[in-house]
Formats: structure tokens, C-alpha cells, sequence
């Protein structure tokens, strides 16, 4: 027992010192700052991501649903958070159908339930197939999502495809980190739990898992379902954060980017794939923003500046990733990770 | 108009898209036979080849650009496995798929900023877009003619897989990879003749599609090349007469579909096809059953 407080006591540090950090950050800068963007997208993107990676990377299910599941998410956030009095403006084209609104953290939880209870019953017939058709799979029901949501019938619930808005959203930087450091811990304590074991066994031996007791199907429904819920609450944010949403945006090329991020984190580190996130969306939205804007040294224009560059830099850099560093920045390791563990590591091999 | 021409109509839409896809849908069942890989970049080739098309059109009377464009496409899906894929050949499956996706996004990426965004108007291609009359129905030739050529180049495919040295080798990589190797095979060479085989199916697939179509997208590609995926898996991957019928069965399904006034749900018609597919019957129409080893 000793030893597990002493291993906790670091990183609880780190996130006290890291939470004092934005508040003084959000007492100095001015809020307009693109800091804020950047921490505020890459604390709901470090959430989706470790929710793909308890998927991909611990239960070696190569799911491509997230977005849809974000997708759900976040629509079951706002139609429930749409205060009354802005329902006849946001739903102008429909008699809206869902006539109260519910507190904020209690549609947040709705969004997370919503996503699971889809991915349930979509997990039924999905997960008993192999490695690239669960892919394909998955990717489909997304887009069936997608399509399903924008359907006019259901307009007076959705909106069709035209956006939801007004509703409550948040300005402080504080609380995506708040919400998605809740769930990436609890992530975290799943993992490092027995089923945490279980996951793994199924992800390094399928086989040899099921010789050894293990119910597979309940434990990848259980990761399928878990997964979901996380992807569930970060659409939420994200929907929070965007302060629009439209259907039309969860397009499979967003589970593309999730995924490249869980990829550069390192498939199977949840630290790898927290960090991997801010740097992705400080890179996209900020540090390479100089590679859009033409740029003159007297009557010099440097070439191939202009708008889209920087995407095609940032994706040449991910393809030198996948290419080279195929383990990502983390591996498979975690921050934090005790010595005793490792040496544990090594003993078993 | 009666009925029954309203019926023909359509169901001439359908073959001639269903066309479009299966010609698209080879690329992914020959390179999944071989590789055992989605290739997610499949589509972006096809989109680029319309690309293609557009700025060499430009310069270039259409006699030439048209075998250009075809050029282009192949040297494009050659390099794609040559930098993406080769190096990851002994790497686990995901890795190669994850490399598909990155070079999807990359294709996509590279669209948007040489284009800078804006949807490029595709040129008419003469003679094959002119409108011509068939059995009383106003069709444009192109129409009629996507489904003689599919057909023609799939004959000649199955030809070429069944009666050359080549085709050999492939049949004989695609059932066991490693004794393949071992007995003498290029490798190499194969994967890089099935993906000279997609891709220039998949050039010859987006002029058909793009003369129906006024412009060319960077994201085009995303949408026709998983249909065409979806086509693959439902006539069974790895094989290609499997891949045409799902092909013409999806474009056919999903034109009664729009002309049923459901247009949001052709998409997930496909989806939903795949999905029963897989659950029903996850080899696919003719596929084969693969059994697993411990």
C-alpha cells in the first residue's frame, strides 16, 4: 500500500501544478489567445483519443467509429442543453419535439450513456468480426449515423442537417481539462485493473485468451461499450467548445485524424497519446500556421507558401512517422511508470 | 414520361454507375488478395486522377491527355506502395493500414492546397458525354458505355490472371505468400504489377465517373472508393468477378433508392448491405473460407 502512494503522489503533484498553471495562464493572457484554443481542443482531443487507444491499442480491436460516436455525443448534448426560450429560433424549420432541458453535467453523462447504448447494440453483430472487416465495420455504421441524423423526419429532434446552437457552453480552459483528466484517469484505473489484464491478454492472443477462461465477446463488448462512453462525453465537449454543431462535420477523415494521433502517441500508452494530442492540434492550429500566409523578403516571395501548405508539411511529418517511428513518441510505456514494473517487464520475457 | 422508361432510365443510371465502382473495386480486391491490406488510398488515387485530367486537359488535346492521365495514375498507386507500403512489409497488418490512412490524408492534404480548396471544373470529354436516344430513353453515351467497357476490361483481367506467367504468379502469391517466395516468385514484382492493374482501373473508372460529374473535389474520392470497398467485401475479397456483380448490385440498388425519394439513405444502404454481409455471410458471395490455425 506504501508503495502505491508513493507512486501516486508525483503525478498528483504534476496535475495540482498543472491546474494552478491554466488559472494563472487565464488570469495573465487575454482570453482572445490562441494558447487557449489549442489547450482547450487538445484536452477534449487527448480524451478521444485514450478512449480509441483502450480500444486499438489495450484490446487490439481496430475500430474506426469514433466519430460517429463523438457524432452521437454531441448531439445528445445539445439537444437537451438548448435553453427554451432559443428552441423556436434553432429549430425553425420544425415543431421541436423534446420540450425541457436538462443541467449540464447531467446531459454530459446523457451524451456518454447515449454513445455506450449505441455502441451495445451496434457491438452485437460488429465485434465477432476480424481485425480490417471490424474496421470497415465500424467506419460504416459511422457514416450510417451520419446519414441517419440528418434524415428530415427526424428534424423535429435533430434538426435535419441544419446546426444545433445556443446552447450552454463553457469559457473557462479549466474545464475540459477538469472533465477529460476525470475520465482519462479513470481510463487509466480501468486499464491498470484486472480487466485492464483481460484486454490485454485478448489484444496479445485471442486464442490462448479464450484457451484461458476469458468470455471474449463480453470483454470486447465491455471495451467497445467503455470506449463509446468517452467518445461519447468528448463530443459533448467538443460540441461545447465549437459552440455550432452540424452532422455533417463527423466525417470519417476525424476518426483518420484520432487515430493518427493515437498512432504518433504510441499505440498502448494512454501518456502517449495525451501528449501526442496537444502537440497534434498545436501543430495544426498553431505552430505551423506561418507555412498558410505568403510570405516576402523585399520582392522575394519564398515559394510553395500559401494557403493548405501547412497540412501538407503536417501530413508528410505524420507519414515520416508512421514510416519510421513506428512506435510513436511513448511506445508502449507510460509517464510515470514505476521501475518496479518494468523490471517485472523484463523478468516475464 | 411512362413508367416504363422512368424504370429503364434508372436502371441504366445503376449499371453505369455500379459500373464506375466495380472498376474501383478491382484496385481494393487484387491488392487485399495480395497484401491482405485495405488500401484506404485507393479512393484518393481515383480523385487524383481526376485531378489529373483536369490540368493536363488544360494543355493537352484530349488524345493525348486521356493516356497521360492513364500514365499518371499507375506511376501514382506505384510510388504510393513503393514508399508506403514496401517498407512495412514484414511490419503487423495495422501498420500498413495506418500507412493507408496517412497517405490518404496526405493525398487529400496535397489536393486541397494545390488547388487551393476550390472544386475544379472537369472537362467534357467529347463524343462520349454527347446525348444519345437508347430503347426510347435520352441517355448520355457515357452511360451506356461504362458498363461495355467494365466489362471488357474485367474479361480481359480475368484473362490475363488465368493464362499469363504473371497472373500465375499472382494466383500463387495470393494463396500463401511465403512458399509463393520461396518458390522463386518476384515478390515484389506482383505487388507492384497489382497495383499498376488497380490503379490504371481506377484512372479508367474516374474519367467515366468524372464526365457525369462537373467538378473534382479534393474529398471526392472518400465517398466512391468505401462504396466500392463495400462492393469488394460483399462479392467476396480477393475475387473479381465477386467484386463486379457487388458493384453492379450496390450502384443498381442505390439508384432505386435515390429515385425513391431517399436520397440521405443511399449511402447507408450501402453500409447497412455491408454490415448484413458481414455478419450473414463474412466470406462474401465467393469468397473463400479461410480457416484459422492455432
Amino acid at each position: 500500500m506504501k508503495n502505491v502512494k508513493k507512486e501516486a503522489v508525483l503525478p498528483a503533484a504534476l496535475v495540482l501544478v498543472l491546474f494552478a498553471g491554466l488559472f494563472i495562464l487565464e488570469r495573465t493572457l487575454p482570453s482572445s489567445s490562441i494558447l487557449f484554443v489549442v489547450l482547450k481542443k487538445g484536452a477534449i482531443y487527448a480524451l478521444v483519443a485514450a478512449s480509441m487507444n483502450l480500444l486499438n491499442g489495450f484490446t487490439g480491436l481496430f475500430s474506426l467509429g469514433q466519430a460517429g460516436f463523438m457524432l452521437i455525443g454531441a448531439y445528445t448534448y445539445a439537444i437537451f442543453t438548448i435553453p427554451l426560450e432559443m428552441k423556436p429560433i434553432v429549430y425553425q424549420y420544425y415543431d421541436y419535439a423534446i420540450g425541457f432541458t436538462l443541467p449540464v453535467p447531467v446531459a454530459i453523462l446523457l451524451a456518454g450513456l447515449a454513445a455506450a447504448a449505441f455502441a451495445a447494440l451496434i457491438g452485437l453483430p460488429v465485434l465477432k468480426l476480424k481485425s480490417d472487416y471490424l474496421a470497415i465495420a465500424t467506419l460504416g455504421f459511422a457514416e450510417i449515423i451520419r446519414a441517419v441524423i440528418q434524415y428530415e423526419k427526424l428534424g423535429p429532434i435533430t434538426n435535419g442537417s441544419n446546426m444545433l446552437k445556443s446552447y450552454p457552453k463553457f469559457s473557462s480552459v479549466l474545464f475540459p481539462f477538469a472533465v477529460a483528466g476525470v475520465c482519462i484517469a479513470v481510463i487509466l484505473l480501468l486499464i491498470n485493473s484486472s480487466y485492464g489484464r483481460v484486454f490485454k491478454a485478448i489484444r496479445d492472443d485471442e486464442i490462448a485468451a479464450e484457451a484461458m477462461g476469458v468470455n471474449l465477446f463480453r470483454h470486447k463488448e465491455l471495451a467497445f461499450t467503455i470506449s463509446s462512453f468517452f467518445a461519447g462525453i468528448s463530443g459533448a465537449l467538443l460540441a461545447m467548445f465549437q459552440s455550432t454543431v452540424q452532422a455533417s462535420a463527423f466525417k470519417s477523415s476525424m476518426t483518420y485524424e484520432i487515430l493518427l494521433i493515437v498512432v504518433i502517441g504510441g499505440i498502448g500508452s494512454i501518456s502517449g497519446s495525451v501528449i501526442a494530442s496537444f502537440l497534434f492540434v498545436a501543430c495544426s492550429e498553431w505552430w505551423l500556421r506561418f507555412l498558410d500566409t505568403e510570405l516576402y523578403f523585399g520582392s522575394f516571395q519564398i515559394p510553395f507558401l500559401r494557403s493548405g501548405f501547412r497540412m501538407v508539411v503536417f501530413s508528410v511529418v505524420i507519414m515520416i512517422m508512421v514510416l519510421f517511428y513506428r512506435r510513436g513518441i511513448m511506445g508502449d510505456r507510460e509517464l510515470f511508470q514505476h521501475r518496479r514494473d518494468k523490471k517485472k517487464g523484463e523478468a516475464r520475457q | 414520361m411512362d413508367s416504363v422508361s422512368y424504370i429503364l432510365q434508372q436502371l441504366l443510371t445503376g449499371i453505369s454507375v455500379g459500373g464506375q465502382y466495380a472498376l474501383i473495386a478491382i484496385g481494393y480486391t487484387m491488392v487485399y488478395g495480395i497484401l491482405r491490406l485495405i488500401n484506404f488510398a485507393h479512393g484518393d488515387i481515383f480523385m487524383m486522377a481526376g485531378f489529373f485530367m483536369v490540368y493536363l486537359s488544360a494543355t493537352m488535346p484530349v488524345y493525348i491527355s486521356i493516356p497521360a492521365v492513364l500514365l499518371l495514375t499507375v506511376a501514382l498507386g506505384v510510388l504510393v506502395e513503393r514508399v508506403a507500403y514496401k517498407p512495412l512489409r514484414s511490419a503487423p497488418r495495422m501498420s500498413i493500414m495506418i500507412s493507408a490512412i496517412g497517405v490518404s490524408y496526405l493525398l487529400q492534404n496535397f489536393a486541397t492546397y494545390y488547388t487551393g480548396g476550390l472544386p475544379q471544373k472537369y472537362p467534357t470529354i467529347p463524343w462520349i458525354g454527347d446525348n444519345v436516344n437508347f430503347a426510347g430513353v435520352a441517355t448520355s453515351r457515357v452511360t451506356l458505355l461504362t458498363p461495355v467497357l467494365t466489362l471488357a476490361l474485367v474479361i480481359g483481367l480475368v484473362a490475363l490472371i488465368r493464362y499469363t506467367k504473371i497472373g500465375m504468379a499472382m494466383r500463387a502469391v495470393s494463396k500463401d505468400f511465403e512458399t509463393a517466395q520461396l518458390m522463386g516468385i518476384n515478390i515484389n514484382g506482383v505487388i507492384s504489377m497489382t497495383f499498376v492493374i488497380g490503379s490504371f482501373l481506377a484512372g479508367v473508372g474516374s474519367l467515366l465517373f468524372f464526365s457525369k460529374y462537373p467538378t473534382v473535389t479534393p474529398t471526392i474520392g472518400a465517398m466512391p472508393g468505401l462504396k466500392a470497398f463495400v462492393a469488394a467485401v460483399f462479392g467476396g475479397i480477393g475475387s473479381i468477378p465477386g467484386a463486379v456483380i457487388g458493384a453492379f448490385i450496390i450502384g443498381i440498388c442505390e439508384n432505386i433508392i435515390k429515385s425513391m425519394g431517399y436520397p440521405t439513405f443511399s449511402d447507408a444502404f450501402t453500409f447497412v448491405l455491408l454490415i448484413l454481409v458481414l455478419v450473414v455471410r463474412p466470406t462474401g458471395l465467393f469468397g473463400e473460407k479461410a480457416t484459422e490455425k492455432v
